[in-house]
C-alpha cells in the first residue's frame, strides 16, 4: 500500500495548551483509516490539521511536518483552497447550505471556476450517484437542502465533497447524529468510497472502527499511542492503555 | 485560480475602502463642526442669554431647557415604561392582550417623530391646554415620553429576560410575595439593562427637534415653570441656522451636542460595565 | 391591598402602550381626515399644487420628493453601509473593529439637526460648487442652488448607516459558523464563502437592516429641511433633475405648522396620513422580510 500522507513530529497548540504531542505515523492512500480514542483527546483537532482549517483559529500554532504526496502542507508555496480542494471534510454535524440541493452540490465546482449548466448538472448527478442519493431525490433537486433528513442531508454534505474530486476524504463523528439505518448507509458509502479515495475518519462507535476501518490510530492526551492493522488492534493490541480503551475500562 | 485571487483582492480593496469612507465621513463631520464651532465657545456662551435671537450672546436657556424636558420626559416615560416591561414579562402568557401591547409598542417604534409632534400639538398642545398650558415644558416632556417609550419597554423587558429564574424561585420560595420579589430582586437584577434604555431615551431626547417644535414652543427665554415654553438645544441650533443665519452659533451649539452626546455615550458605557461586573 | 395597587398601576402601564397608538392614530385621522375629504381625496394626493393661502392642496410633488430623497439615500447608503458590515463582521482586525464601535455609535449619536448643519453649509457648498462651475450651461437657474435632491440624500444617506450597520453586521456574524467551515473545507477563498454563503444566508437581516433605514430616511425632519431647499415642485425627469430643490411630507408639516391657520392647520394633519401610510405600508413589507428570514430558518 502506498503512503498518502506522512505526519512527523507534530505538535499542536492552542496558546499554551498543547493539544497534539509528537504525532507520527503514515496513512496508507484508498484505504479507510480510523481515529479512536476518548473525547477531547485531540481528533478533531488532528484531522483539523490535514485540510489547515485550523488556520481559522489564531492562537493554533503547529510544529513538525505534514506531507502529502511528499509535500509539506504547511509550506507557504501551499495554496490553501487548493489543498481544501484535494482534502475534503465532512463535518459530525450535517451542514448543508441554506440553499436548493442542486446548489449544494454545484456550490464547489461552481467557485473553481466551472459555469456551464450542462457540465454542472453532469457533476451533481454523479456526485449524488456516487453518495448513494440520487435516487432519493432526483425528483426534487431545486427544493431546499435543510427539508431533507439527517441522513440524507450527511449524504448531500458527502456528495458535495465528491463534486470537488477531492483525493483524501476527512470525516469527523460523520454518522454520530445519525439514526441507525442511516449510519449504515453512510458506512456502506464510505466502503464503496475507498477504492478510490483516502479516508480518514474519527469515530466514538468501537464496532464502527472495527467493521469499515483497515488501520486503526488510538488517541489519548494528545498523543498517537499506537497504530497498526485494525485487526491486531483490536485483538492482540501491543500498548495496556489501547486494550483498557478497546475493551470499555476507561473513558 | 488567477482570477479567484484577483476577485479576492478587488473584494478587500473594495471592502476597506467602504469602511475606511464610513469612518472618514465621520471623522469630517466632527471634524468640520469642531473647526466651525470651537471659536464661539467659552464660559460666557454656556452661561449668558442669547441676543438678537441667538445670533449673538450664549445658549444657558436652552441647556436648561434640554435639561428641564429630558428629566420631566424620564419622570413620565421611566415607571411607565419598565411598569410595561413588568407586566410583559412578569405576569402575563401570550394573550390577546399582550399581543396587543406588542404591536403597540412595535408600531410606535416605527412611527416618524413628525408624526409624534402632530399628536402631542393635537393632544397635549390643544385638547389639554387647560391643564398643559399649551405649548409647554410638560406638553413637550409627555410628546417627549410617547416617544421614548418604546426604546424603555424594550430595553427593560430585554433586561428582565436575563434575569435567571432562579433568583426569582428562591425568592417566591422564601415567602416573599410576587411584587416583593419583583421590586427587592428581578428588577435590581435587571437594573444595567433598564439603565441602558434610560440612556438611550436621553440620546434621543436630547436630540429630538421635529415633533418638540410642535409642542415646546421654542421662546428664546428662559423656562420658568412646567407650564411655561422652551427650547432644547437641538431647537436652538435650528432656529438659530434656519433664521438669524449666525452659522457660527449654529456651530458652537452643535459642538455642545456633540460633547453632551459623547459624554452620555461614555458613560453609558462605563455604567454599563461597572453594573454589569457588580451583578455577576 | 397595596400590592393589587401596583398591580393595577402595571397593567395600566402596559395598556398605555395600546392606548397610546389609538390616540395617535385617532388624533391625527381626526384632524387630517376632514380637509381629505372636503378638498378630495384624489386631488389632494395627485394635486400638482400647493397654496394654502388659497385653500389649494396639492402634495404630489411632496411625495415624488419624499420617495426620490428616500431612494437616493438608499442608493448611497446600502452598499456603503452593507460593505462596512462586511468589512467589520469579516475582515476587520481586532483593533480596528474596536475603533470601529464607538465611531457608529457616536454616528448614531448625533442629532439630525447635525447633520442638517453640515450639510447646509459644507455639503451644500460642495454641490453648488458642481451646479454652477461644472454644470452650470446644462443646468437651469432655479437648480443652481446647492440645496437639492442629492445634497439631502447624501446627508440622509450618512444618518442611516448606523442602522444599516449595525443590523447586517449582526446578521452576518449570526450565520452558523457550520456553513462557513462547510464552504472552506470545499476550497472556497474567504471572499467565495462571504458572497456565496454567508450574504445568501444573512439576506433577511440584511433586508431588514435597509428596510430599517428607509423607515428612518422616510421619517426624517429636519435635516431633510435644512437641505432640500424645500420647494413645492416637481423634479425633472431626467438625471439632471438629482439637483432639483424639493419638499418631503415630513418636512411640510414642520416648516408650516408654526403659523398655519385652521384649516390649513387640517391640511398638514393630511399630509401626515399619507407619511403614516407609507410608514405603515413598509412596516408590513419588513414583517413579511421578517416573517420568510424565520421560515428559512
Ligand atoms: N479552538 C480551541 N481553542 C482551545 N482549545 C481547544 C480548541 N479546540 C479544541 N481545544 C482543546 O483541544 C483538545 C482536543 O480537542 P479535540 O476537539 O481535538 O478533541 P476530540 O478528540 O475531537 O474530542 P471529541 O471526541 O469530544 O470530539 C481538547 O482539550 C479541547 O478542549
Ligand atoms: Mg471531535
Amino acid at each position: 500500500m502506498n503512503e498518502k500522507i506522512q505526519i512527523q513530529n507534530l505538535d499542536l497548540y492552542y496558546g499554551n495548551f498543547q493539544a497534539l504531542n509528537g504525532i507520527n505515523f503514515s496513512i496508507g492512500e484508498k484505504a479507510i483509516t480510523a481515529l479512536i480514542g476518548p473525547s477531547g483527546c485531540g481528533k478533531s483537532t488532528f484531522l483539523r490539521v490535514l485540510n489547515r482549517m485550523n488556520d481559522l483559529i489564531p492562537s493554533v500554532r503547529i510544529e513538525g511536518h505534514v506531507l502529502m504526496d511528499k509535500k509539506n502542507i504547511n509550506d507557504k508555496s501551499v495554496d490553501v483552497a487548493e489543498l481544501r480542494k484535494k482534502v475534503g471534510m465532512v463535518f459530525q454535524k450535517p451542514n448543508p447550505f441554506p440553499m436548493s440541493i442542486f446548489d449544494n452540490v454545484a456550490y464547489g465546482p461552481r467557485i473553481h471556476g466551472i459555469k456551464e449548466k450542462g457540465k454542472l448538472e453532469e457533476i451533481v448527478e454523479q456526485s449524488l450517484k456516487l453518495a448513494v442519493l440520487w435516487d432519493e431525490v432526483k425528483d426534487r433537486l431545486n427544493s431546499g437542502a435543510l427539508g431533507l433528513s439527517g441522513g440524507q442531508q450527511q449524504r448531500l454534505c458527502i456528495a458535495r465533497v465528491l463534486s470537488v474530486e477531492p483525493e483524501v476524504l476527512l470525516m469527523d463523528e460523520p454518522t454520530s447524529a445519525l439514526d441507525p439505518i442511516s449510519t449504515l448507509k453512510v458506512e456502506e458509502l464510505a466502503q464503496e468510497l475507498k477504492k478510490r479515495f483516502t479516508i480518514i475518519m474519527v469515530t466514538h462507535n468501537m464496532q464502527q472502527a472495527a467493521r469499515i476501518s483497515d488501520s486503526t490510530a488510538f488517541f489519548l492526551n494528545g498523543e498517537m499511542v499506537e497504530y497498526g492493522k485494525t485487526d491486531l488492534i483490536f485483538t492482540k493490541p501491543h500498548d495496556k492503555r489501547t486494550e483498557d480503551y478497546i475493551t470499555g475500562r476507561f473513558g | 485560480m488567477k482570477k479567484v485571487q484577483r476577485q479576492e483582492k478587488v473584494a478587500w480593496i473594495v471592502l476597506w475602502t467602504a469602511a475606511g469612507l464610513t469612518m472618514g465621513l465621520l471623522f469630517m463631520i466632527i471634524g468640520y463642526i469642531f473647526k466651525e464651532g470651537l471659536a464661539v465657545i467659552n464660559i460666557d456662551f454656556l452661561l449668558d442669554a442669547p441676543r438678537k435671537m441667538g445670533a449673538k450672546g450664549g445658549i444657558l436657556p436652552s441647556i436648561v431647557g434640554t435639561v428641564y424636558l429630558t428629566v420631566m420626559t424620564l419622570v413620565i416615560a421611566v415607571p411607565i415604561g419598565v411598569g410595561a416591561a413588568v407586566y410583559l414579562n412578569e405576569y402575563t402568557k401570550d394573550g390577546r392582550l399582550t399581543q396587543a401591547i406588542r404591536f403597540g409598542t412595535e408600531a410606535l417604534a416605527g412611527i416618524p417623530s413628525i408624526i409624534f409632534g402632530l399628536f402631542g400639538f393635537a393632544f397635549f398642545v390643544i385638547v389639554l391646554r387647560p391643564v398643559t398650558g399649551g405649548w409647554s415644558v410638560l406638553s413637550g416632556s409627555l410628546t417627549g415620553a410617547v416617544m421614548v417609550l418604546p426604546t424603555i419597554v424594550r430595553t427593560a423587558e430585554e433586561a428582565l429576560k436575563t434575569v435567571p429564574m432562579t433568583y426569582r424561585e428562591g425568592s417566591l420560595a422564601l415567602g416573599a410575595s410576587r411584587w416583593q420579589t419583583i421590586s427587592k430582586v428581578v428588577l435590581p437584577a435587571a437594573f444595567p439593562g433598564i439603565l441602558t434604555g434610560i440612556i438611550l431615551a436621553i440620546g434621543r431626547v436630547v436630540g429630538e427637534t421635529a415633533a418638540l417644535l410642535l409642542t415646546l414652543g421654542g421662546t428664546i427665554l428662559m423656562p420658568d415653570s412646567l407650564f411655561s415654553g422652551a427650547r432644547t438645544m437641538s431647537m436652538h441650533l435650528y432656529l438659530v441656522a434656519m433664521e438669524t443665519g449666525a452659522m457660527d452659533m449654529a456651530f458652537g451649539t452643535a459642538v455642545v451636542l456633540i460633547v453632551t452626546i459623547f459624554i452620555i455615550n461614555t458613560v453609558a458605557g462605563m455604567l454599563r460595565k461597572k453594573l454589569v461586573a457588580r451583578f455577576r | 391591598m397595596r400590592e393589587r395597587i401596583i398591580e393595577k398601576l402595571i397593567f395600566l402601564s402596559a395598556l398605555t402602550q395600546v392606548l397610546v397608538i389609538v390616540l395617535i392614530g385617532f388624533f391625527v385621522f381626526k384632524e387630517g381626515l376632514p380637509v381629505m375629504d372636503k378638498y378630495g381625496v384624489f386631488n389632494f394626493i395627485f394635486g400638482n399644487t400647493w397654496n394654502p393661502t388659497k385653500q389649494v392642496y396639492g402634495i404630489y410633488p411632496m411625495i415624488i420628493g419624499t420617495i426620490v430623497v428616500t431612494l437616493g439615500s438608499l442608493i448611497m447608503g446600502v452598499p456603503l453601509g452593507v460593505a462596512t458590515a462586511i468589512f467589520l463582521a469579516e475582515i476587520a482586525p481586532g483593533k480596528i473593529g474596536r475603533l470601529f464601535r464607538p465611531g457608529i455609535e457616536l454616528l448614531a449619536g448625533i442629532p439630525s439637526v447635525v447633520y442638517g448643519l453640515f450639510g447646509m453649509v459644507y455639503v451644500k457648498n460642495l454641490i453648488l460648487y458642481l451646479e454652477r462651475e461644472v454644470l452650470g450651461n446644462v443646468l437651469p437657474t432655479e437648480y443652481q442652488w446647492g440645496y437639492s435632491i442629492l445634497t439631502a440624500s447624501i446627508i440622509l444617506a450618512v444618518m442611516i448607516l448606523p442602522t444599516i450597520i449595525n443590523i447586517s453586521e449582526d446578521a452576518i456574524r449570526s450565520v452558523p459558523l457550520e456553513y462557513r467551515e462547510g464552504s472552506l473545507a470545499l476550497g472556497a477563498t474567504h471572499w467565495q464563502t462571504i458572497y456565496r454563503v454567508l450574504l445568501p444566508a444573512a439576506r433577511s437581516g440584511i433586508l431588514a437592516s435597509v428596510v430599517l433605514g428607509m423607515g428612518r430616511a422616510l421619517g426624517e425632519t429636519m435635516a431633510v429641511i435644512m437641505v432640500a431647499g424645500n420647494t413645492v415642485a416637481l423634479p425633472r425627469l431626467s438625471i439632471l433633475g438629482v439637483f432639483a430643490p424639493v419638499r418631503t411630507l415630513t418636512g411640510n408639516i414642520a416648516l408650516e405648522m408654526g403659523y398655519a391657520g385652521p384649516e390649513h392647520q387640517q391640511a398638514l394633519f393630511a399630509t401626515g396620513i399619507v407619511l403614516f401610510i407609507f410608514i405603515m405600508i413598509l412596516n408590513i413589507g419588513a414583517g413579511i422580510i421578517s416573517r420568510k428570514g424565520v421560515k428559512q430558518k
